[in-house]
């Protein structure tokens, strides 16, 4: 999945990803690329992570943005965006679906959190 | 639990010659992009030490108890073969369906697709405020080019082609607040064009201002009701009309042969609880006019296999956290019941997983057993044909090329033989 901006001469930032059991991954993306651009171009172990390959049909790329980060995004989540993320577990006013937010130059050395998609106790 | 577990070897065993369950059988033609997750799901069935099994039933080709011996840890993620039945005065005549045969029918489920639907005439009503009844209810309402190019199957594209249907009645026993629908169904169901929703003022009173006390998602879902009633407009000549219609359960369907009509139990809600109210019937009925009748009021599972501690009246296995005993554990639809969208399905598979590592740290494995070897054996004196991934891909590749020539893409083979034909091609 692409969006369409050719990468080519993008810089680099970047990226880490923090899993619920406080795994860190520190990994790269290209300014202009999805955060489900970086997961799946770097390959990493997020189990599940943007099934639907960024078609907003899915949900399973929800990430927690820290609160001064989600406040310097460009743009909120909304219309379908807002429809999907409500079907997540554990979603938070700082919430929002990764292949919808893209890299942007300033967000260098961001941390972003892949909340935990399951947990024993929630199971039914 | 491949990627955490790479010495053990994980068998997917399945009933059909082909993967991906309701994905495949169940999610709409026309929401392809969710299909897109089939993707995910080969890259897992491709792992070194996976394998896809096909065509081979637990509880008639395997038993339980066989799987036992054979592995160290059984799941059970057999999904949702049953559903609840609307048994009432009338409900055999002609063109009366359950929802999961007639999704079956344009899904390509093999057992379906001799289903003798007839959308002829002019008013359909789908019992039931859930997603699938807003699948059917789109899929009749939907401008037939946009189905075209959908893997709908072609048998019952030719039916949809020929649709007469011009109004849906999407009939639910309780009110605009205990619907289930999610909120992204029901926003692209009541925009659909050259379709006019149509509401009944009654039961939308007081919805506006219970709004404000109401939270996510239940609040926006809501609010969609609200505006989408607010501002309702007058059909034009040539739309097509989705009837919302609340508090009415069937009673009684009547026709000479086919459906003709049904009798609509009026309802009041009781209870405390404002989104979870009871519907009590009233001593009212009304009715009204319609040719063909599905109800979408659940699916359950079955039990596959004698052996299966299973909750009948539940319709899911008996668990705890998805562990069912030593060894035996399930996840899904079959282990939590038929509600929630992949996502959903997706974490409870991702808990159970969890849960069988953690349980295998603290007791091991035990001796050693045979694996795939062992039920290889039982197929063998059945003459099982089992169909792997490498067979599947065959399969696949038929129907993708049989969709190339249709402008689709894919063709489902709906005939177990074919299937198992082309697998062994
Ligand atoms: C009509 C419909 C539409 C849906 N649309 C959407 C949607 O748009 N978006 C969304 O997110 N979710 C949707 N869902 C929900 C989604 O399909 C489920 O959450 C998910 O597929 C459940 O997964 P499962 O593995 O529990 O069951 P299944 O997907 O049903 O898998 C069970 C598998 O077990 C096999 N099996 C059955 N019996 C046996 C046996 N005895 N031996 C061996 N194998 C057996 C079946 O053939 C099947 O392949 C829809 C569901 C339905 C019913
Ligand atoms: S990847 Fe499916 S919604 Fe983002």
């Amino acid at each position: 999945v692409t969006n369409g901006v050719p990468n080519l001469n993008k810089k680099e930032i970047e990226v880490t990803f923090v899993k619920h059991d406080g795994t860190r991954i520190k990994t790269k993306g290209k300014v202009g690329e999805s955060f489900l651009d970086v997961v799946v171009n770097n390959d990493l172990s997020l189990e599940g992570y943007g099934a639907c390959e960024g078609t907003l049909t899915c949900s399973t790329c929800h990430l927690v943005f820290k609160k001064e980060d989600f406040e310097q995004l460009p743009d909120r989540p909304e219309g379908e965006e807002s429809d999907m993320l409500e079907l997540a577990r554990g979603v938070t006013d700082t919430s929002r679906l990764g292949c919808q937010v893209f890299l942007t130059e300033n967000m260098d050395g961001i941390v972003v959190e892949v909340p935990e998609s399951s947990n024993d106790a929630r199971l039914q | 639990m491949a990627n955490r577990l790479e010495t053990a070897q994980i068998d997917i065993i399945e009933r059909l010659p082909v993967p991906f369950g309701l994905v495949r059988f169940g999610v709409a033609p026309d929401h392809a992009n969710l299909k897109r997750c089939v993707n995910t799901f080969s890259k897992t069935a491709q792992l070194k030490n996976v394998r896809f099994m096909g065509n081979i039933t637990l509880g008639k080709d395997v038993t339980l108890k066989q799987l036992k011996e054979a592995y160290h840890v059984v799941l059970l993620t057999y999904g949702v073969d049953d559903s609840r039945k609307l048994d009432l005065k009338g409900s055999n005549l002609k063109n009366i369906f359950q929802a999961k045969d007639f999704v079956g029918w344009y899904n390509g489920v093999p057992w379906n697709k001799d289903l003798p639907v007839d959308l002829s005439d002019t008013t359909a009503s789908i019992f039931g405020h859930g997603n699938v009844a807003i699948d059917i209810a789109r899929l009749l309402l939907s401008p037939i080019d946009k189905l075209k190019s959908t893997d709908i199957t072609e048998h019952s594209l030719a039916t949809f082609a020929q649709s007469r249907i011009k109004q849906v009645h999407l009939i639910g026993r309780r009110g605009p607040l205990q619907v289930s629908f999610t909120t992204k169904e029901l926003r692209e169901l009541l925009n659909l064009p050259n379709c006019c929703p149509i509401w009944r003022p009654e039961d939308m009173q007081n919805v506006p201002e219970i709004v404000p006390k109401l939270v996510k998602p239940r609040k926006r879902l809501t609010e969609l009701m609200v505006d989408k009633f607010q501002n309702r407009q007058t059909p034009k000549l040539d739309d097509k009309q989705l009837a919302m219609i609340f508090h009415r359960s069937p009673k009684e369907f009547t026709g000479s042969e086919k459906v003709e009509s049904i009798k609509l139990q009026i309802n009041r809600l009781e209870g405390d609880d404002l989104l979870d109210k009871k519907a009590v019937p009233t001593q009212q009925d009304e009715t009204i006019a319609t040719s063909l009748v599905v109800a979408s009021i659940g699916y359950k599972s079955v039990q596959a296999d004698g052996d299966i501690p299973f909750n009948s009246q539940l319709g899911v296995v008996e668990n705890q956290y998805g562990k069912v005993g030593k060894g035996l554990y399930t996840a899904g639809w079959v282990a939590k019941g038929a509600s929630g969208v992949l996502l959903h399905t997706m974490e409870h598979a991702f808990g159970v997983a969890s849960v069988i590592l953690k349980d295998l740290e603290l007791e091991g494995l035990g001796q050693e057993k045979p694996g795939f070897d062992f039920v290889r054996k039982v197929l063998d004196e059945r003459n099982v044909q089992v169909v792997t991934w490498e067979d599947w891909l065959k399969i696949d590749e038929f129907e993708r090329n049989e969709g190339k020539k249709l402008n689709k893409p894919r063709e489902k083979v709906v005939d177990i033989e074919q299937m198992l034909k082309i697998a062994a091609t």
